[in-house]
């Protein structure tokens, strides 16, 4: 039994933000009270004075790498970073080597998350027989081996046709469809969004519309097939419209932002390759508009796309450089700096961005009350510290970050009532 | 006067005052290529690494060919007989380059950025001699020079720059050099060619889009030709005989600029294309000087940069200039090098 005392418990999903003690066993809340109304005896105990308790993380969109590309990340190293990074559960991308598209896959992804994974780890599967948009995946199967979604993530699902075929399906399994919307032709070829800092640089650019012409596809056929719609890493202010639209009109339509395109914008570009990930860093206006989605509401989740590349592979002339960078480590971190640090959104809005929203996405709960998992993220508000990526989790360094000086972030993780990360 | 190179990436981050230094020592140089004997002695002992992994002929001989007459060796890595196509990264390339240990890289590189890259990762100095559709900063200098020579000055000038410029070094570094000295801009082609991004990419420069190749002519002081390139994909591809009809810059459509005018065109040309060859063997056309110039200026760079002559000193090509007897070749003070 672990009981975490005089921590400031801020639980968006029942609107408290109050000093509580909690109790916890290895699987559930046993108990929650006000300050000193539970007996310490015997118990392990946490003092979580001047610091923040709140629900366990969900980061709805990572790349584990395992399996096949285990020189940049492994299921071990990457939930380690996780767990550094504040976070309890982790939905991992199906883009590995093979591609997560069978039970199988799942069933070894999960086999391997219960063995060297320090959090949980929810499988995303792929949408199309390995994501090449022709037929559609074993969603059924994979979905009783225990994936929470389906993607066809590191691109869009291929067609119009092949979309809506399996929005049908995924709204007949009651599992939401998370797209990464891209218009394919109108990216080619890019390498980072299209824009005054592109032209200066003579590197080429996509535009903005590249992301939003799908988005308006995605939204309409979630339209004509009532599925559930998120748009996974939303970077551009059309799109947010889109989908502000759509929930005004009832759409079961969410989406997610990451901390790099609320942080940096395509001026910061500079034939750095640790500023490559798609879709690109984007226009000031952009990042305006998502600052203002995330206050307002229409943004459901923050989520890091953390997206590890060994050094080999990253230092490379940008044209040639693998799009994607970590997330998981700077990202509770960034938000303070840029939402709440910044008056910009309350500090209960920004713990929902990262527990109740994306807990909704998956159509889970996710709230401090006896009988819930005991899965809880600690973190301060003020703490300075430096991030200095050669020394974190992560088996990769990519990013823009490194160095970077934060005040405040992750102190402890707890999963299933251990400390999975404690500084 | 001293200078803070290191290495030469792009003319965007120099000043009008370390552009104008750039050139002034190139002049001595010009002066070189009208001795009977062109060789130097400044950098004998010296290695200048020339490394192109994008094909290239006059670049690469005019960096070499002023390598040669400051009396430097040089290597020479082209990208067909190179290792790359084994898989070898940029990197891995440079970094066995520079253990031969050259004083100096010079590199053309398809990918924008790529110069900025390597020179993060070596101690030697760097000169880009092209990055993808990024800067061409040895092309933007001598294209001063050639109009500073012809005009007498290079400042409050009218450029029109014609054709892909989207998707042009030559532009950029015509752009970032001239706009210094309050040169004003009118970029003309096809719109795709010419995005309204251009119009901002050097924020103090006086830059705009004129779509009509007439209009975009008159009082012109300067006109760059770009070539219009079948070797690097044009997005989208454009008929040649649609470009002839619009943009060629012919001698009906010269008599819109100023009388004065020059013409340069960055080579090579596709005669018939986007310069008729009236205009392109005509008075006002300065493309020979060009590439006469392109020699100075490249000599200048690899002095300034691979001798270490970051320090006050007299130009070496001083004492050539004083007794008119006197040949190049006597120059033979060893100080020079190891200056």
């Amino acid at each position: 039994m672990l009981l975490v005392k005089n921590g400031r418990v801020v639980d968006p999903a029942r609107n408290t933000d109050a000093s509580m003690d909690l109790l916890l066993d290895n699987e559930k809340i046993v108990e929650i009270a006000q300050p000193g109304k539970i007996s310490s005896n015997g118990f392990e105990v946490f003092d979580a004075s001047g610091l923040v308790v709140a629900p366990g993380f969900i980061d709805l969109h990572a790349h584990l790498r395992e399996p096949g590309q285990e020189s940049s990340e492994t299921i071990e190293s990457g939930t380690r970073a996780a767990a550094r990074g504040g976070f309890t559960a982790v939905c991992c991308m199906p883009n590995t080597k093979p591609v997560n598209d069978s039970a199988s896959v799942t069933g070894f992804i999960l086999d391997r998350a219960k063995t060297s994974g320090s959090v949980r780890v929810w499988p995303i599967g792929a949408a199309s027989v390995g994501s090449k948009g022709e037929g559609i995946a074993e969603i059924a199967a994979m979905k009783q081996a225990g994936i929470v979604a389906v993607s066809d993530d590191g691109k869009p699902i291929a067609t119009a046709k092949l979309a809506r075929q399996v929005m049908d399906y995924c709204r007949s399994l009651d599992i939401p469809v998370i797209e990464h919307a891209e218009d394919v032709s109108l990216a080619a070829g890019a390498v980072m969004r299209e824009g005054v800092t592109s032209t200066r640089l003579g590197l080429a650019g996509m535009p903005a519309a590249a992301e939003s012409v799908c988005v308006a596809r995605d939204v309409q056929l979630a339209e004509l097939t009532g599925a559930r719609l998120h748009i996974a890493h939303l970077s551009a202010k059309g799109s947010l419209e889109q989908v502000r639209s759509a929930k005004q009109r009832g759409l079961r339509v969410s989406c997610e932002v990451t901390p790099h395109h609320f942080t940096l914008i395509d001026e910061d570009v500079q034939y750095d390759s640790r500023y490559k990930m798609n879709p690109p860093l984007a226009a000031r206006e952009d990042r305006e508009a998502l600052l203002a989605g995330l206050a307002d509401g229409t943004v459901d989740a923050i989520a890091t796309d953390h997206a590890p590349h060994e050094p080999a592979l990253k230092d490379v002339e940008f044209d040639r450089a693998p799009f994607g960078i970590t997330g998981f480590e700077t990202a509770l971190s960034l938000a303070l700096e840029q939402l709440v640090h910044t008056g910009r959104v309350p500090l209960m809005r920004m713990v929902e961005l990262f527990t109740s929203g994306p807990a909704r996405v998956l159509g889970l709960e996710r709230t401090i009350a006896a009988g819930r998992p005991a899965d809880v993220t600690i973190f301060s508000l003020d703490r300075p510290w430096n991030f200095q990526a050669a020394e974190y989790e992560s088996k990769s360094r990519n990013s823009p970050f490194d160095q970077r000086s934060f005040k405040g972030g992750p102190v402890a993780t707890i999963v299933a009532g251990r400390f999975v990360h404690k500084t | 006067m001293t200078h803070r190179f290191r290495d030469l990436l792009a003319l965007e981050p120099l000043t009008a005052d370390e552009l104008t230094f750039l050139l002034d020592q190139s002049k001595p140089f010009q002066e070189i290529q009208k001795h009977p004997l062109k060789k130097l002695a400044t950098l004998r002992g010296k290695t200048v690494a020339l490394a192109f992994f994008e094909s290239s002929t006059r670049t690469r001989i005019s960096f070499g060919t002023a390598a040669s007459r400051l009396g430097a060796d040089t290597m020479n890595l082209q990208a067909e007989a190179s290792s790359l196509k084994k898989g070898e990264s940029l990197l891995d390339t440079v970094h066995t380059l520079d253990a031969m240990k050259p004083d100096c890289l010079v590199m053309r590189h398809a990918a924008s950025g790529a110069a900025d890259f390597v020179a993060r990762h070596l101690d030697i100095p760097v000169i880009n001699a092209g990055d993808g559709t990024h800067e061409h900063p040895s092309q933007g200098l001598l294209d001063a020079l050639t109009i500073r020579d012809r005009k007498g000055r290079i400042d409050n000038l009218n450029v029109t720059i014609l054709g892909d410029i989207q998707h042009s070094r030559v532009a950029r570094s015509n752009i970032h050099m001239l706009g210094k000295f309050g040169c004003r801009f009118t970029l003309c082609g096809p719109a795709m060619w010419v995005p309204r991004e251009l119009e901002q990419i050097a924020p103090r420069a006086s830059i705009r889009r004129v779509f009509q190749v007439e209009e975009a002519l008159e009082d012109a002081d300067v006109v760059v030709v770009l070539r219009v390139q079948t070797e690097r994909l044009h997005e989208p591809a454009l008929s040649a005989s649609d470009y002839i009809l619009l943009y060629q810059l012919n001698r009906e459509r010269l008599l819109r600029a100023k009388p004065d005018a020059v013409v340069l065109h960055p080579g090579p040309m596709n005669r018939g294309v986007e310069i008729s060859p009236e205009v392109a063997d005509g008075p006002q056309s300065c493309v020979l000087d060009q590439v006469t110039n392109g020699i100075a200026v490249r000599m200048a760079l690899l002095f300034l940069l691979s001798a270490g002559h970051n320090e006050e000193g007299s130009h070496p090509v001083n004492d050539v200039q004083q007794p008119r007897n006197r040949r190049a070749t006597d120059v033979k003070d060893p100080s020079h090098a190891s200056r």
